[in-house]
């Protein structure tokens, strides 16, 4: 149905794609994947033509296509449905369904028409949990993702490109968008599947295209590969090298202590992080994963049990006392993306009055392998794995005794990811203590030392370095 | 809300609970309308007045029409995103070519009326285009025109002009039955700014350029041309309140919109209307009961013969505390 | 720094062109008069600078200018004992304003272009409500001195500027400006690494109040009281900030370039003058210039965005 060849594609004299060639066809899920950097989301900008291609032709059914702008791909076929949901919050279902192409009856808008229609297409998706008139700001993320899908059927879209969908939604709710995509391919249509979690290709997937540094690597069926093949074709190296060694001394002094802690979200929370240990946190979406990093750093504070150091009542105060934390949400949370990098490496020792650091900031740079260690370029221009160095570099600058991390390595590639877990590792040996939060699995194992899990605000349990990612699923998901 | 839901999927009832949850932003204000209603009847009873005599209703009508057009105008352009900080020259301005091109005389006002507009027009063009085209952000750009608009004031005009025939006049100060024809003319304004909003394409390119223009601009909305029509429509309601405030004074003057403040205080209009100063929320209803509540808060301090001054004080404090109250609202819902 | 160069230029190229029709202008008496009469406008830019910088507006400068020229004439009524009270209570006004501003701004989050613009219908009304409609009583010598006199050859009100100057760039290089642009480009993340960001703003509102303080100062002993001093000096310092390549919605820009700006502003009126360009037409050249110096810094804009994004 969809033939894609030899698409090329430079931004400012860099080749971000070469030669590429994809097909796809009717009622299938192809599933694109390779490393950050490999041209996958730019390959599927051209598909949904915000990119054109410099070279290269698409064809659809045959026929040749060139698309100038979004809406010309959107007339042909295609829609795409974006990691950040394209809908305007404070407009409703419908609204934003038939945006840019609201039905009109004797020159206004035929508000009954477009709510019927809605309706039937939350209707045939299977969604009754809300309707055509609610506000799409009232409605969870999974909610809004059905209302995208709604909006590509009410385009008649043959082709849906669904770029990390899961990546904002709760565990539940993966499966609900599981049941989508099969409603979608029932159809006939083509769902392009791009995705960083492999577990979910595996499930849905029927084809799979790699593409690495630009290029496709191979297209095949997903039944002949397992894991590790699909990640020996997207990174060219083995799975096991991954992971540094873990501690070979026993872990030190009690750094962080919390008996009892408790606030909205969290009940009698009783961890201790020790000097040169590295504590997991596993737990399902929602299960107060992030919120526990919160509260030991003082966003959303404990109100009630005991804390040594004294319970953070403010992140002045957690800082103060030595726990540093490292967001989830790089982009919103974590840097300030117009300054440059230099001003975000200082910015915590600046705002607290710490002193800086007397080898300056180049030699830290270097430390948390910045490359190249610029000080003077803006963040926003620097890669995702490089700007998640500058994180951590900002918190290196006051040395916090205990540093918590809130998904080290969400959207950073292969490389910068090893580099990360190789620091997060140097630093617990130096005698930090670190909590680490991460929902992937084999990282979670690969890098912990122990692992607690969070199951409704409560510690479900601990378990050992070394458990199967089974056991760890059973005790975050037990009823 | 999902009790509102099922009541709005009734389908007698549900166009007008419909129509009414659309514009929900504006509901504070006319619950603090309706509160200083009470509160005027009161004070009017104790001094001796009638507040809801004719009088004074038509006065708190009048008083409020010319603003009110602005306001509106205002409205399409803050729920697009942006802002227009020339209207008030701009009213000075098409007061001036109105009562300059009738001079006194009968057979020119469809001429005056015309070329009233068709300035208004261009110069809300010259906004919008500033504003998309060359990127200046809103503030900038429309504070840029509104200089050069008071150059071209300043440079041509140091007192009223122009003079505008008895017939005119009729706008300004007529009545039928109980209301002045200026207030009809505001409503007329005010329910087309509605309909546009709420029934037009255009309307729903409004809110979501205003909401987020890149969610419209993947959605095939031509978002700079809506910011455009949106600040020519803004200039002609200003354009509109020009004719009007000319009518009113028999002839053009060059300080009339300044003296006015119609800049600012149809900005504060819009925003006790509980229409979001950064676009994409709101609508005309609240910025219509904004307007009405400067008025009727006008009226009080009419009857209690507070001096002026004490006015601004009032509002400014009424001003900030409102948008305090509904940054409260937002933030614990 | 080099994002604030263009200013500079353009600043040279106005000095030049003014020079080469008046060619006594860049001979120490002419142009310390041009400093001197640029220096409130400066100060208020300056201090609009940590406003716009840390992400927020302040449209009560211009009345908060008047309020204070208001008051001073009225309290000290021609006496000479009343001068350094007063000049106190000037200050201290100024900065108890900003503080309002900015602890409604920052605590009761209302957009501060509401809160100022509160402020300024506040400030108008109350000044005037209290001294019955129109300025009453006088300034007294020594005040005036402040802005006319000079110490030697360099007039104080240029001496008082380079002060405030030097003190705008300390701030900016000092702990306090670099989270206070922290704050203006990413709040939420500044405030997860310690910044406290209300209270960084509520100070920047505070150093706008303490610059319209000192302006209202000079522009006192210069210009004299009446109910116009400070009409519009909202606009022209926010305008000379933007000209200066500040971006509105903060976390871009330097305080000298925005000192730059209002020095540019003041270049082009004295131009404009100098071309025998009508008081009338004045503002019109003006606003043709704003518009066309802030669309040039713009267009630059979407270069650095297709960077980004690749």
């Amino acid at each position: 149905m969809l033939r894609m060849t030899g698409i090329g594609k430079s931004f400012l004299g860099v080749r971000v794609l070469g030669g590429v060639d994809l097909e796809v066809s009717a009622g299938e899920v192809h599933a694109v994947v390779g490393e950050n950097g490999a041209g996958k989301s730019t390959l599927m900008k051209i598909l949904a033509g915000v990119h054109a291609p410099d070279e290269g032709t698409i064809e659809i059914d045959g026929r040749s296509v060139a698309f100038g702008h979004p809406v010309e791909a959107q007339r042909a076929g295609v829609a795409i449905i974006y990691q950040e949901l394209t809908l305007l919050p404070e407009r409703t279902v419908a609204e934003n369904v038939f945006l840019g192409r609201e039905p009109v009856r004797r020159g206004l808008v035929d508000r009954a028409a477009m709510e019927t229609a809605t309706g039937e297409l939350l209707k045939s998706l299977g969604e009754e949990s809300f309707g055509p008139r609610d506000l799409v700001r009232r409605l969870s993320v999974a909610r809004q993702q059905v209302v995208e899908i709604a909006k590509a059927l009410s385009l008649n879209a043959r082709i849906v490109v669904m770029d990390e969908p899961t990546a904002p939604l709760a565990d539940h709710e993966v499966e609900l968008l599981y049941t989508l995509v099969r409603r979608l391919t029932a159809r006939g249509i083509a769902v392009l599947y791009v995705s960083h979690r492999l577990r979910e290709i595996f499930d849905l997937a029927d084809r799979i295209t790699v593409l690495k540094d630009g290029a496709r690597v191979t297209t095949t069926e997903a039944s002949s590969l397992d894991t590790a093949g699909l990640v020996r074709l997207m990174v060219g190296r083995e799975l096991d090298s991954y992971y540094p060694p873990r501690a070979a001394d026993p872990p030190g002094e009690v750094l962080l202590s919390v008996r009892g802690g408790g606030n909205a979200r969290l009940r009698d929370i009783d961890l201790d992080l020790r000097a040169g240990e590295i504590v997991g946190v596993a737990g399902l979406q929602g299960s107060g994963r992030t919120e526990l990093a919160k509260a030991l750093f003082g966003a959303e504070p404990f109100t009630t049990g005991e804390m040594t150091p004294r319970r953070p009542r403010s992140v002045r105060e957690a800082i103060a006392a030595g726990i540093g934390l490292v967001t989830e949400d790089r982009k919103a949370e974590g840097l300030l993306l117009n300054q440059r990098v230099r001003d975000n490496a200082l910015l915590v020792a600046r705002a607290t009055g710490a002193p800086q650091p007397r080898t300056g900031v180049e030699r830290l740079l270097e430390r948390v392998r910045l490359s190249p260690p610029r000080p003077a370029q803006e963040v926003r221009l620097l890669s995702g794995g490089n700007q998640q160095k500058v994180v951590l570099a900002k918190w290196m600058t006051v040395a916090p005794r205990v540093l918590l991390f809130d998904e080290p390595t969400r959207g950073v590639d292969v490389g910068a990811k090893a580099a990360i877990h190789d620091l997060m590792r140097e630093l617990s040996q130096d005698g930090m203590a670190i909590l680490m939060i991460s929902s992937e699995l084999p990282e979670l194992i690969g890098m912990s030392d122990r692992i607690v899990v969070l199951r409704d605000g409560r510690l479900a349990g601990e378990l050992p370095a070394g458990s199967t990612e089974e056991a760890v699923m059973s005790l975050a998901a037990a009823s | 809300m999902t009790q509102q839901l099922k009541l709005g999927r009734v389908p007698a009832g549900g166009a007008l609970l419909r129509r009414i949850s659309a514009d929900r932003p504006a509901r504070p204000v006319y619950v603090a309308l309706a509160l200083l209603v009470v509160l005027g009847w009161l004070v009017f009873a104790l001094d001796g007045g009638t507040f809801l005599g004719q009088e004074n209703i038509v006065g708190i009508q009048q008083r409020s029409a010319a603003l009110g057009i602005v306001a509106v105008g205002q409205t399409l352009v803050i729920l697009a995103g942006s802002l227009d900080l020339s209207v008030a020259y701009l009213i000075s301005l098409t007061s001036l070519v109105t009562a300059e091109i009738m001079a006194g005389a009968d057979a020119n006002v469809p001429a005056a009326v015309a070329a009233a507009l068709a300035v208004s027009a261009l110069i809300g063009l010259a906004n919008g285009l500033i504003v998309t085209r060359l990127r200046v952000h809103a503030f900038i750009a429309t504070l840029g025109v509104a200089l050069v608009v008071r150059g071209a004031l300043d440079a041509r005009y140091d007192g009223p002009a122009g003079s505008v025939p008895e017939s005119f006049q009729h706008l300004g100060y007529d009545r039928i039955g109980p209301l002045p024809v200026s207030a009809l003319l505001w409503a007329a304004v005010a329910a087309c700014a509605w309909l546009l909003l709420s029934r037009t394409r255009l309307g729903y390119r409004i809110y979501a350029v205003g909401g987020d223009a890149e969610v419209a601009r993947l959605s095939g909305v031509r978002t700079e041309r809506v910011v455009v029509v949106a600040h020519v429509l803004c200039s002609v309601c200003a354009g509109i309140a020009g004719l009007l405030l000319a009518s009113r004074l028999g002839a053009g003057a060059p300080t009339v919109g300044t003296d006015g403040g119609y800049d600012l205080e149809s900005i504060a209009a819009v925003v006790l209307g509980g229409t979001a100063l950064a676009g994409g929320r709101g609508g005309v209803a609240g910025t219509v009961g904004g307007v009405l509540l400067l008025a009727v808060l006008d009226s009080i301090f009419n009857q209690l013969e507070v001096n002026s001054f004490a006015k601004d004080v009032v509002r400014g404090v009424i001003l900030v505390a409102a948008l305090a109250i509904y940054a409260r609202g937002r933030r614990t819902r | 720094m080099r994002r604030a160069l263009p200013i500079f230029v353009v600043l040279a190229g106005l000095l030049v062109a003014i020079a080469v029709v008046n060619p006594y202008f860049l001979e120490p008496p002419a142009f310390l008069a041009f400093v001197k009469r640029a220096a409130p406008l400066v100060i208020l830019a300056a201090g609009q600078y940590f406003v716009i910088v840390s992400g927020e507006f302040d449209l009560s400068v211009g009345s908060l200018v008047t309020a204070e020229v208001v008051i001073a004439a009225r309290l000290i009524d021609g006496s000479a004992e009343a001068t350094w009270p007063v000049l106190a209570l000037m200050i201290a006004f100024g900065l108890i304003v900003g503080l309002v501003n900015g602890v409604v701004t920052t605590l009761l989050r209302v957009p501060s272009f509401i809160t100022t613009l509160g402020m300024l219908l506040i400030l108008s009304g109350a000044v005037f409500l209290w001294t019955g409609g129109s300025p009453r009583g006088a300034l007294s010598e020594q005040f005036r001195q402040l802005g006319r006199g000079s110490l030697g050859p360099v007039p104080w009100s240029v001496l008082i500027l380079a002060v405030v100057a030097a003190a705008a760039v300390w701030a900016t290089r000092a702990r306090f400006g670099h989270t206070l642009v922290a704050a203006g480009d990413n709040d939420r993340a500044a405030a997860l690494s310690g910044v406290r960001v209300a209270r960084v703003r509520t100070v920047a509102f505070m150093i706008s109040g303490l610059s319209a303080a000192v302006a209202a100062i000079l522009l006192g002993g210069f210009a004299g009281v009446s109910a116009q001093v400070g009409k519009g000096l909202e606009f022209q310092a926010i305008t000379a900030v933007v000209l200066g390549g500040v971006a509105l919605g903060g976390g871009r820009g330097s305080v000298a370039a925005a000192m730059a700006g209002a020095f540019t502003l003041e270049a082009l009126f004295t131009l404009l003058n100098l071309y025998g360009i009508s008081g009338a037409l004045e503002p019109a050249v003006q606003g043709v210039i704003i518009i066309a110096a802030v669309a040039l810094g713009a267009v630059r804009f979407p270069r650095a965005r297709a960077a980004a994004a690749s």
